[in-house]
C-alpha cells in the first residue's frame, strides 16, 4: 500500500512586511512541481513558524523576507528548530539580502539563499536535489 | 519512550510524523494505529462542510477559541484540494487560525485530498484516531470546499455543521439530495449580507420537508446566523452543538451508538476494501497475471470487466 512520499513545504513570511507576492508565486511554483505547500500568510513570528513546521511535519521551510529583519528572525528560527529537535528540517530564504549577510546566514544553517532574479525552475530543481522526505517511523 | 507512548503522552512531533506516515500510506503506520486504537473513542468529532469561501476555517477558528476558554483541548484537520494535474497542493486554511499557533492545547494539521473524493482524505479517519489517542477533547474536521455530493463527513463526525451564505442556495438547490441532507446544524455565515433572512427561511422549509421524509428523526436541525469574523452567533453555535451532543446521548445512548457504529463500519469497510484489493493484486502478480493484459483483452472486447473480476475472485479466493 506504500506510495511515493510527497514533499511537504512551509512557505512563511516572518516579520512585519506585508508584501507576499513573492511568497505566493513560489508557493504556486512548488504546487505545480507536485509538492504540498502550507502557506500561513504574512506577519509570522519565528515561534509561529517553527510551531507550524513541526505540526505540519514539513521537510522544508522557505522564508520569504523583504524587510531586512532576517538578521533577527532567521537566527531565531534556527535556534527554535534546534530547541525542538527539529534541525532535520531544511531552511532556505528568498528575498532581498545585503551581500555580506548571505555567508552569515549560511553559517547558521540556512541551506540556500535565493535573491531577486532567481528562476523558479532553478529553485524547484534545488529542492528536488537537496530535500528528501524522511523515512517512516517504526513502532 | 516508544512511539505509541509518545503519542499517548501528546508529543507533538511524534503525532505530526505519524500523521504524515498515515497520509503516505506507510505500512508501519498501521502497526502503530493498531496499538493506539484501544485508547480512542473519547474525543467529540465535529465536522464543518460547505462550499469554498463560505467561512469554514474562520468558524473553526472561533469555535476552537470557545473550546479553549472552557479548558478543552482541540485537534483540527483542515482539508484543501490537490491539483489533479500536478499532484501538488496549496494548503491555506491555517491563515485563518493563526492565533492558535502557539497554544499547546490546539493541534492543527493541513491535508490535501490527494485524489480522494467525498470531501475528506483517505487518511482522515485514521488521523482522527491519532488525535483522539493523543488526548484531544474536541476534533474539528473542515472538509475541502464541497459541492453537492461530498458527504463522507456525515459518516465520520458526531455533529456535522453545514455552512452556507446568503444567496447561495436557491430553492431548487436546496431540495437536491446529497449535501443538504447531512447537516445536523445549519449555519448561515456572513449573515450581515443581504438575503440572510431569506436563506434561513428557505433552509427552514427544506428541513421541514426533510423531517417529514425521514419520519423518525427527533432532532430538528437548528439554523444559526453567524458573522464568523466578528464572532457573532458563535455562542449560539456552541450551544447548538452541545444540544446535539445531548440529543445523541439521550434515550439509552441509542443515537450515540448509531453514530459511533456508523463510523466504525466506514473505517472497517474502507480498510477491508483497500487491503483486499492490495492482496488480490499481490496474488495476481505472483501468479504472473498481468493487469495490463486483462485491460487489453477487455478493450479488444475479447472479454468484459465483469467476467474478468468473477474469474479472478473464483481463482484467488478459493
Amino acid at each position: 500500500m506504500a506510495e511515493e512520499r510527497k514533499l511537504r513545504i512551509l512557505i512563511a513570511k516572518p516579520g512585519l512586511d506585508g508584501h507576499d507576492r513573492g511568497a505566493r508565486v513560489i508557493a504556486r511554483a512548488f504546487r505545480d512541481a507536485g509538492f504540498e505547500v502550507v502557506y500561513t500568510g504574512c506577519h509570522q513570528t519565528p515561534e509561529q513558524i517553527v510551531s507550524t513546521a513541526i505540526q505540519e511535519d514539513v521537510d522544508l521551510i522557505g522564508l520569504s523576507i523583504l524587510s531586512g529583519a532576517h538578521r533577527y528572525s532567521f537566527p531565531r528560527i534556527m535556534e527554535l528548530l534546534k530547541e525542538n529537535n527539529a534541525e532535520d528540517i531544511t531552511v532556505i530564504g528568498g528575498g532581498i539580502f545585503p551581500l555580506e549577510d548571505i555567508p552569515k546566514l549560511k553559517a547558521i544553517g540556512i541551506k540556500e539563499i535565493f535573491e531577486p532574479g532567481a528562476k523558479l525552475d532553478d529553485i524547484v530543481q534545488w529542492v528536488r536535489t537537496h530535500v528528501k522526505p524522511r523515512k517512516a517511523m517504526v513502532a | 519512550m516508544n512511539i505509541v507512548d509518545q503519542i499517548l503522552a501528546g508529543d507533538v512531533r511524534a503525532v505530526a510524523r505519524l500523521l504524515r506516515d498515515i497520509d503516505d500510506q506507510m505500512p508501519s503506520a498501521r502497526e502503530i494505529l493498531k496499538q493506539l486504537y484501544p485508547h480512542t473513542g473519547r474525543a467529540y468529532i465535529l465536522g464543518f462542510t460547505g462550499s469554498p469561501g463560505v467561512g469554514k476555517s474562520t468558524l473553526v477558528d472561533q469555535m476552537a477559541m470557545e473550546y479553549r476558554k472552557k479548558g478543552l483541548t482541540v485537534g483540527i484537520l483542515a482539508i484543501d484540494p490537490t491539483s489533479p494535474f500536478t499532484g501538488g497542493a496549496i494548503l491555506g486554511d491555517r491563515i485563518r487560525m493563526q492565533r492558535h499557533f502557539l497554544d499547546g492545547g490546539v493541534f492543527i494539521r493541513s491535508l490535501a485530498t490527494r485524489g480522494h473524493f467525498g470531501g475528506l482524505t483517505k487518511s482522515t479517519n485514521d488521523m482522527i484516531t491519532v488525535l483522539d489517542a493523543m488526548g484531544k477533547d474536541i476534533i474539528m474536521v473542515e472538509t475541502v470546499g464541497v459541492g453537492q455530493d461530498e458527504v463522507d463527513i456525515a459518516n465520520c463526525a458526531h455533529t456535522t455543521v453545514l455552512v452556507t451564505i446568503p444567496g447561495m442556495g436557491d430553492e431548487v438547490q436546496a431540495i437536491k439530495a446529497g449535501i443538504m441532507e447531512i447537516g445536523n446544524i445549519f449555519v448561515v455565515n456572513k449573515a450581515d449580507r443581504e438575503g440572510s433572512r431569506k436563506t434561513v427561511r428557505e433552509l427552514r422549509n427544506l428541513i421541514e420537508l426533510g423531517l417529514r421524509r425521514l419520519g423518525d428523526q427527533h432532532w430538528e436541525p437548528p439554523i444559526i446566523e453567524t458573522e464568523a469574523l466578528k464572532g457573532r452567533g458563535i455562542p449560539e453555535l456552541m450551544d447548538a452543538v452541545e444540544r446535539h451532543r445531548q440529543y445523541l446521548l439521550e434515550n439509552d445512548r441509542s443515537q450515540w451508538e448509531a453514530v459511533t457504529q456508523k463510523r466504525a463500519k466506514t473505517q472497517l469497510l474502507e480498510t477491508l476494501r483497500e487491503e483486499a484489493l492490495a492482496e488480490l493484486l499481490r496474488r495476481m502478480e505472483s501468479r504472473g497475471v498481468s493487469l495490463d493484459d486483462l485491460v487489453h483483452k477487455v478493450t479488444a472486447r475479447e472479454t468484459d470487466p465483469y467476467s474478468v473480476v468473477q474469474d479472478l475472485l473464483q481463482c484467488e479466493l478459493r
